[in-house]
């Protein structure tokens, strides 16, 4: 167990160190783009002198390396800093309402998707080169090939303007868990669909794998019912590999949804993320982007872990 | 100024063609749209959706920029005057004001018994320091050029204010309508935009930037005939096909900018669509400094090598009407109505080539999306149609991001957005002025100087009226502005959406006082 232990301080170490040279290289990226937020958020309006005055204010006529430094101490005493549009509001507060949406969504959309896409995967190994496989694998095919957004219209069109669910994921203040459910059915369907075709094939795929396996060989020779053999033998040891399909696309539906937000006006990380490039407003995309790596690493992450632990072999590698 | 509204049933060329035949000062509106003009009443939830909204939209008056921030400003804030839905300005915290014989002096009287949402009674001192918030060295507000003409501004006892000017202008009570110019309470001198206090119609409940704002009606509000909905929610839904999805199934009840390319099927699902023509113009500006467009002729020959009719009705599926290649619209006060049209002419224009000494002509247009809908489209008709002339132009498709710093101003020849301004001063001082910040065309005039000055602080309607119209000639003919279309303001309403008979026509949604103004059968 020790082993498990030394693994995951080291990863978390290098997580840290993934997230330091994250935050350098989005802020070299914001620079490298043209204009700044003084003249974003004045866009036509711009005068030299109302552009100057604005810099002055925010403090964005110093140099480069002054303001990253500025921000990377603030960030290491746990202060993310005040978004540049709003003066009198903390990034950190303007991102929890934000970051709370995009995890519902998220969670929403892997409780469908997860248990589908496993069920599904297991299945068509079992029933393999079968009709049902053909059709489930060329239905999760043809999800995962249509944009994103044309499978929220098409969704939209069929589910919402008949008037099932609302085609506006906007959430009522104080909304309990049933309407918050029902109002962001159509964008956790959307990604639902998106993501379960990748899941549910690395499935298929892992497990058939493992069937040409002698030890399967053996327990089928021994008379054993093909389910039970894919559960009780092949599945166990499939898990590594799905678990890191399945991290991999949590952390898709974490960081990627920007799209289906926009679709279904849903307020989530991505819009932010995507306003506040285009207004270069760079304390929120720091925070952003940091926590967007973070979701990446802790996933990974979690996933090795249990790959690991899955793994009788690796458990007991001095 | 005409509000032309239509039903399924009703072809808006139809419409168009007979309201042109009746003559455009007439109001045309299908039998079944009667029911607007019934009497308002109190009651409801409006929800309006937009296709602005960012994150980075603030309660501060001096970075508002579009339709959004400019319906929750007029939402929650009055304003000293406010251009009515006629186009006439009328009084509003300013009950009445009068000027010195040379316009240059104003003073305002304000009216008696209005509070703030938090109580406060209304007096001279906030209105200073909120007309102070944009003045200054130090002004951070995209409205400090409008306001740059104010030397002084004192109060004259609790409820009268004092403003002088540089110089005189006859029109300075319609820059105190600006959306950049709410009144808000003072405290020592400065005003505090976060608080979000106001003395408009609606008191603002939440304000979440790029996703929404609520609002409740004021039960102090001093308009007993303005503000008839119990609550108000503005959402942004930038995703034109979400927004119209949102119309749709009844989660909004108006929608502005509806997808010109698909309205016919708005129409179908039974939503009204709202179209009126106003000061909105998308232009294409030349930097007269720069070779070639230093010569006039060549100005002209692009300006004739432009065919209108056909922008109007691609790029803007018929909802606009041709420019003159000057910035009055048909709505304002002092538009030239005699003026000749220019229409598209391959002859002349090769014949101001021939004039400029020149066979052929190659230059190129930048554009992008963020310049006006429709921009790089626009550049590439425009390229088409002066082929036919011996022009070359080449479009060249520019990044959106950034645009109006990279792009506008700096590139000799890009396509410009330009909302218009409700006044020919206004508009003309802004965009046309020698060494005005977005004189876009860095183009000067001698004559049009002398005019712009005159009859800024000209009291006499009819003298200015003669001074605007030679403007607008000297403009047309020399301006370094192509002016192909003047665009619509258009905006979608679920059926159960009243508006008065008359909207406003100085921007988008009755004059951002949709909320105001608007009410529900």
């Amino acid at each position: 167990m020790a082993h498990i232990w030394r693994m995951i301080a080291q990863r978390l170490g290098f997580g840290l160190l993934t997230l330091f040279v994250v935050s350098i290289i989005i802020f070299g990226a914001t620079e490298l783009l043209p204009g700044d937020f003084a003249q974003a958020v004045l866009g036509q309006a711009a005068t030299p002198e109302a552009v100057a005055n604005i810099r002055r204010e925010l403090g964005l006529d110093q140099p480069v390396y002054v303001r990253y430094f500025d921000w990377l101490f603030g960030v290491m005493q746990g202060d993310f800093g005040t978004s540049l549009a709003q003066r009198g509001r903390p990034v950190s507060e303007m991102i929890m309402s934000r970051l709370g949406n995009t995890f519902f969504l998220a969670i929403y959309a892997a409780a469908m998707a997860v248990p589908l896409a496993l069920t599904l995967g297991v299945l068509v190994a079992l029933w393999r080169n079968s009709l049902f496989d053909r059709v489930a694998n060329s239905t999760a095919l043809s999800a995962i090939s249509f944009p994103e957004f044309f499978v929220a219209y098409i969704l939209i069109f069929v589910l919402a303007q008949s008037g099932y669910f609302p085609s506006m994921a906007r959430m009522p203040a104080g909304a309990d868990l049933g309407e918050k459910l029902y109002r962001a059915f159509l964008p956790a369907l959307t990604l639902t669909l998106v993501v379960t075709a990748h899941m549910m094939r690395m499935t298929r795929a892992a497990i058939i794998n493992l069937l040409a396996s002698p030890y399967i060989e053996m327990a089928r020779l021994k008379g054993m019912r093909p389910s039970r053999v894919i559960i009780r033998h092949a599945l166990p040891n499939a898990i590594a590999p799905i678990a890191n399909v399945v991290a991999i696309n949590l952390a898709y539906l974490i960081t990627g949804v920007v799209v289906v937000e926009v679709v279904f006006v849903y307020p989530g990380l991505g819009q932010l993320m995507v306003d506040s490039v285009s207004r270069r407003d760079i304390p929120v995309v720091q925070a952003i982007a940091l926590i967007f790596a973070a979701a990446y690493v802790l996933l990974n992450l979690t996933a090795d872990v249990i790959s690991t632990l899955s793994n009788p072999r690796l458990m007991h590698r001095t | 100024m005409n509000a032309s509204t239509r039903n399924p049933g009703l072809t808006r060329r139809g419409l168009l063609k007979s309201a042109g035949a009746i003559g455009a000062a007439g109001l045309i509106l299908p039998a079944s749209y009667r029911k607007a003009m019934a009497e308002p009443k109190r009651g409801g939830t409006f929800r309006i959706g937009f296709g602005h909204g960012n994150t980075t939209d603030s309660l501060n008056p001096a970075l508002w920029d579009q339709a959004f921030v400019q319906v929750l400003g007029n939402t929650m804030h009055n304003y000293l005057t406010v251009i009515g839905a006629d186009g006439q300005l009328e009084p509003e915290l300013a009950e009445s004001w009068e000027a010195s014989s040379d316009a240059a002096t104003w003073t305002f009287k304000l009216r008696e018994g209005v509070t703030f949402h938090n109580g406060k009674d209304l007096v001279a001192a906030d209105v200073i320091a909120s007309l102070n918030h944009h003045r200054g060295e130090d002004s951070a507000s995209a409205a400090a050029p409008i306001v740059e003409a104010i030397t002084d501004i004192r109060a004259d006892g609790d409820k009268v204010v004092v403003i002088t000017l540089q110089a005189g202008d006859a029109d300075f009570p319609f820059i105190l309508s600006d959306y950049h110019l709410p009144i808000l309470p003072a405290e020592d001198g400065r005003i505090d935009y976060d608080n979000g206090i106001g003395c408009g119609g609606y008191i603002l409940e939440s304000f979440e930037p790029g996703v929404d704002a609520h609002f409740t009606r004021n039960p102090d509000y001093w308009k007993s005939d303005r503000a008839w909905f119990d609550r108000v929610e503005l959402y942004a839904i930038l995703d034109s096909a979400a927004r119209q999805n949102a119309l749709i199934t009844g989660e909004v009840d108006v929608i502005d900018r509806p997808d010109l390319n698909t309205i016919h099927m708005l129409e179908r699902a039974g939503v009204n669509i709202i179209s009126v023509s106003g000061t909105q113009h998308y232009t294409f500006a030349m930097d007269s400094r720069a070779d070639p467009f230093s010569n006039n002729h060549v100005r002209l020959a692009l300006k004739y090598g432009v065919n209108r009719q056909q922008m109007v009705d691609t790029i803007l599926s018929g909802f606009g009407v041709v420019g003159n290649d000057h910035p009055i619209g048909r709505s304002n006060r002092f538009h030239a109505d005699d003026l000749e049209q220019r229409e598209f002419d391959p002859d002349r224009a090769r014949h101001h080539l021939r004039e400029a000494g020149l066979d052929s002509l190659t230059v190129d247009l930048s554009a992008a999306d963020a310049a006006f809908a429709g921009a790089v489209d626009a550049a590439v008709l425009f390229s088409e149609s002066a082929a036919q002339a011996g022009i070359n132009i080449n479009p060249v498709r520019e990044p959106s991001d950034g645009y109006w710093s990279n792009v506008w101003m700096v590139k000799p020849f890009s396509a410009v957005y330009w909302g218009g301004r409700p006044t020919e001063d206004w508009m003309f001082s802004t965009a046309f002025a020698a060494g005005a910040p977005w004189n876009d065309g860095f183009w000067e005039h001698e004559r049009f100087e002398e005019l712009l000055r005159a009859a800024r602080s000209e009291l006499d309607e009819d003298l200015r009226a003669e001074m605007y119209f030679e403007m607008q000639q000297i403009v047309r003919d020399e301006g370094a502005i192509v002016i192909p279309m003047f665009s619509d303001y258009v905006m979608a309403t679920a059926d159960n959406v009243m508006t008065p008979d008359q909207i406003g026509a100085n921007t988008t949604l009755d004059g951002v006082r949709a909320t105001e103004r608007w009410w529900f059968a």
